[in-house]
């Protein structure tokens, strides 16, 4: 990661991975990719990444702490099962 | 009715102290509120204080609620601004460690082995998973906010932005930030599960 050019092409990298880059930029980063093991191996761990985080378990509140919830508030009498 | 409508509806039956407004409410962002809080925080119980906290002073400061923000974006700002004060409680002195900021520089990669084929297996292991959430829990406070809102509760960048008080175009920064921290933060752990394939 000493090339000037590897510095350029980081900062954009957010815009490439979500498909926001302009069509220009696309092509100066696969270009660049083309010839960069260092940059490819960024933005192949950093797709991985973004997809393992997208994957994780959505926790939700437990039934016991929705109640203490409702109590707290006032609002037992609304509570559904 | 729009959902504008709908809002606002349910925004006058809140200020007219209608119980069964305030389950509604509880009921459609008790558990966005609770993640957003467990994923800052990473503990349960605290999590569940910051609920409690987040709807109390809610419900009993609606008067004040802006109709610029949603009815979600303003509880998440509620909760948001709660755990980012635990954490400073916890760790006073978080804020001289944190990356710097605002000042255009990114993080630069030092980990540079390409993990990203590794068997899937690799991937789906409850240590992988384990090694993310607490990777998730060690980002900077400031690029931890950013991800969670926008990555794992799905905000929009206006909606993060509004959330936080701070611009659109400081939201992409950090997040962008954020992702290659993550990044750089897993590598130590998936490059040397890959070595120790090759040795195996
Ligand atoms: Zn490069």
């Amino acid at each position: 990661m000493e090339e000037h050019h590897c510095q350029h092409l980081l900062g954009e990298l957010s815009a490439y991975v979500e498909g926001e880059a302009s069509e220009a930029l696309c092509a100066e980063i696969r270009e660049h990719l083309a010839g960069c093991e260092n940059c490819r191996a960024v933005v192949d761990t950093l797709n991985k990444t973004i997809q393992l985080y997208h994957t994780l378990p959505q926790p939700d509140l437990s039934d016991g702490a929705r109640q203490r919830l409702y109590r707290t508030l006032n609002l037992e009498a609304l509570l559904k099962p | 009715m729009s959902e504008v409508e709908t809002e606002r509806e349910m925004i006058e039956r809140l200020r007219a102290g209608d119980k069964s407004a305030c389950a509604q409410c509880v009921e459609q962002h008790a558990s966005g509120v609770y993640r957003l809080a467990l994923r800052m925080l990473g503990d349960e119980a605290e999590a569940e204080d910051v609920v409690q906290e987040t709807f109390l002073s809610a419900f009993k400061a609606i008067d004040s609620f802006e109709w610029r923000s949603g009815l979600k974006t303003w509880l998440y700002r509620i909760a948001t601004n709660a755990a980012l004060m635990r954490l400073r409680r916890k760790t006073p002195l978080a804020v001289s460690v944190e990356l710097p900021e605002e000042d255009g520089a990114e993080t630069v990669p030092t980990q540079l082995f390409d993990w990203c084929c590794l068997p899937e297996n690799d991937f789906a292991t409850s240590e992988a998973k384990t090694e993310l959430e607490a990777a998730i829990r060690e980002l900077p406070e400031k690029l931890r906010a950013v991800f969670v809102l926008r990555e794992l509760e799905g905000l929009s960048g206006e909606e993060t932005a509004q959330t936080l008080g701070v611009s659109i175009e400081n939201v992409k920064t950090r997040l962008h930030r954020a992702r290659l921290w993550l990044r750089e933060r897993l590598s130590g752990y998936f490059t040397e599960l890959a070595r120790s394939h090759e040795e195996g």
